[in-house]
């Protein structure tokens, strides 16, 4: 496990970002052979997205040949709902850039058959060769995707109903009416994460520092899901100062002075 | 523009739920289409990619006042298609998409003959598209008749009996204009309104309870406000007073004309109505056959018109002979004048009209679903280039080098 610390969500947006575009550039995609990349929504990827935005606009990076499977989506939301995950994928990534609509995939929390289309995104990624890269956020909860605290860490994609406190989290995206806030998402499972080449969690800011320390500084516990990961063989936990807070001295001195191998990671590709 | 074939309008402003918004303009068969729709249900990208360079894209401009222009005149020529062909054909460079031709005051035998023959079509790279008629008049006053034929001027004592015996065929016409004050008003303009016709109020002795009450009938704009009305008063402000009255019917919006050619409204008067009422602001150049000529003098029949700047003046005097103004010009002015900004500016030309008329779903607005008829402007409010239902209809010529120099 790595944990890389910037000092601010900016550089940590940065980071990702470059990260993001290193593994592709080096994977050398084209026709027939894609990228495959896991990819979150939240507040948190947002300043990744953005970088990634401004590469592809400078020629710098290109996702013809990139595939993308989506974490989560509600369900009975409509998909062109300004809060579906349809909506906040469009609006902040995918309409900026040349992805091929039919390489971006998002799970349709409309189906008529919400089981089968779970079953089918398992196998769609399967068929893709499975995920490269998984890109993923915490909540305050440790929850990684909708994997809420006591998910089962072998997991697959499926029907997952929300935490009362997801719910009540979310009622200020839906006009403070609870009514109004889905209590239903389809999301891929810790196991479904587990099986990626790599993966790469952002955690930035000070309400997400408790469960970072959940996350790596104790063992492996389905309450705290990103838990999971301590036993993934490439993770990548990505984390900003504030998020360090409730993290011993010791580890964050650890890792800081690993930071000069770390960036390593995110020099200019060789092409 | 071929069918099928999916367009998209790259690096533009564009026009859409009140703000210029830093979006891609998305066309197939003549409709603006909703990209996120296209992306994940139908999977598919643009066929043809254009940069639009930073411009704007607005709405095509809709005029629902206009007399003619290019040397032509809808109320008098003998070849009222050739007009309309005239007409609709200059005004794509000035970003009109869609117009009613306006009829002044005519004899009966002219309605007709002529109003069956104005009927609605598409724009093409023809011209602009035909919204309907637009008959202002006989149903007028005779005190504030403007330049209206005195001696045509009517009234309707016999209900719309008289409309219909006036104008003859309806069908071809979207709006009239008459005097509210006139007795059987109400009768006729429920009968108008429940016939889909708009009425508006003007060339008129009305006070504002009169103009109230044809509101509560249904009426819903009034032709060029301050032109050819009793002025505001401030213990009858007349017609200019349903800009803020209270006694207006729950949730019924009254549209205004403005001739914004900075002659016809003084600026000061076109702020005022702005502050009051911006979002029932209407555009309008009522444009006379002058319209369209440069400079110089040009013989109408037995008148002669003298273009001078922006005006037009019978020869040797200083009577104004109506207005010359372009839609493009009237949205600048507007624009510079009251300091409202370019999108108030231009949905004075494009959505505004569209209620007006009823016809938002489709014209006067970039949502998805509408008609792609849109035109390119520079920050300054200049046309750059017009499109109807998608198809590119117009694009400003080159400058020359020596007008580059000069500029």
């Amino acid at each position: 496990m790595r944990l890389v610390i910037n000092d601010t969500y900016d550089e940590v947006s940065v980071w990702a970002a470059k990260y993001v575009r290193r593994k592709i550039i080096e994977f050398h995609p084209g026709p027939g052979k894609l990228f495959t990349l896991g990819l979150p929504t939240g507040s948190t990827p947002l300043g990744m997205y953005r970088k990634l935005i401004e590469f592809y606009k400078a020629g710098k990076l290109s996702f013809k040949y990139v595939k993308t499977f989506n974490m989560d989506e509600y369900v009975e939301l409509a998909r062109d709902h300004p809060e579906s995950y349809h909506s906040f994928m469009w609006d902040n990534f995918f309409k900026h850039i040349d992805i091929e609509p039919s390489n971006a995939h998002i799970l349709d929390g409309n189906a008529a058959d919400l089981e089968k289309e779970c079953d089918n995104y398992e196998k769609m990624i399967k068929e893709a060769g499975g995920i490269r890269l998984f890109i993923g956020g915490i909540g305050p909860d440790g929850h990684i995707a909708f994997n809420e605290p006591g998910s089962s860490l072998v997991s697959r994609t499926r029907v997952k109903t929300l935490a009362q406190e997801t719910i009540q989290a979310n009622a200020r995206f839906f006009g403070n009416d609870l009514s109004k806030v889905p209590t239903q998402a389809l999301t891929v499972g810790v196991g479904t994460v587990m099986d990626a080449d790599e993966v790469m969690i952002l955690i930035t800011g000070a309400h997400k520092a408790f469960a970072l320390h959940k996350a790596i500084e104790e063992g492996v516990n389905h309450m705290w899901t990103v838990s999971a990961f301590q036993q993934h063989p490439r993770t990548i936990f990505l984390c900003d100062e504030d998020a360090t807070m409730e993290l011993r001295v010791r580890t964050v001195k650890y890792f800081k002075g690993l930071m000069q191998l770390h960036n390593k990671l995110v020099e200019e590709p060789a092409e | 523009m071929s069918t099928g074939c999916l367009y998209q309008y790259l690096n533009c402003s564009i026009l859409r739920a009140g703000q210029l918004q830093r979006e891609d303009l998305w066309v197939r068969n003549g409709k603006i289409m909703n990209p996120e729709v296209l992306f994940f249900v139908e999977k598919v990208t643009a066929d043809v990619k254009i940069d639009c360079k930073g411009l704007i894209i607005s709405p095509g401009f809709i005029d629902v006042q206009i007399n003619g222009g290019f040397g032509c005149d809808f109320s008098t020529d003998s070849d009222p298609e050739k007009a309309l062909e005239t007409v609709a054909k200059g005004l794509l460079s000035q970003g009109v998409t869609s117009f009613c031709p306006t009829v002044i005051t005519c004899p009966s035998e002219y309605y007709h003959k002529v109003l069956p023959l104005i009927k609605k079509r598409d724009g093409s790279k023809k011209g602009a598209g035909i919204l309907g008629i637009h008959v202002e008049g006989p149903f007028i006053s005779k005190e504030k008749k403007g330049a209206h034929p005195e001696q045509l001027i009517k009234d309707f004592d016999g209900g719309f009996k008289d409309v219909l015996e006036t104008y003859g065929d309806l069908s071809n016409v979207s709006l009239v204009t008459l005097a509210p004050e006139k007795s059987n008003a109400k009768e006729v303009i429920e009968e108008f309104c429940k016939r889909g016709i708009v009425v508006s109020v003007g060339h008129s002795m009305a006070n504002l309870a009169q103009g109230e009450a044809a509101v509560t009938s249904g009426a819903r704009f009034i032709t060029h406000l301050f032109n050819a009305m009793l002025p505001f008063h401030h213990r009858d402000p007349h017609l200019v007073g349903l800009l803020t009255s209270e006694k207006l019917p729950h949730n019924r919006k009254v549209y205004y004309g403005m001739i914004a050619d900075g002659i016809h409204t003084h600026p000061a008067a076109l702020r005022i109505a702005h502050r009051v009422n911006p979002s029932g602001i209407v555009l309008v150049t009522d444009a006379i056959r002058a319209m369209g000529f440069p400079p110089g003098e040009y013989p109408f029949g037995e008148i002669t018109i003298e273009i001078k700047g922006n005006q037009s003046l019978l020869k040797g005097s200083n009577t104004l002979a109506g207005s010359i103004a372009t839609m493009d010009f009237c949205v600048r002015h507007f624009a510079k004048e009251t300091s409202c900004g370019s999108v108030l500016a231009l949905e004075a030309a494009t959505l505004h009209p569209a209620q007006m008329l009823g016809i938002e779903d489709r014209k006067g607005t970039l949502d998805f679903g509408a008609d792609a008829d849109f035109i390119m402007l520079d920050d300054e409010l200049n046309v750059q280039a017009t499109y109807i239902a998608g198809e590119c209809v117009y694009t400003k010529p080159p400058q020359s080098l020596s007008e580059q120099l000069m500029t």
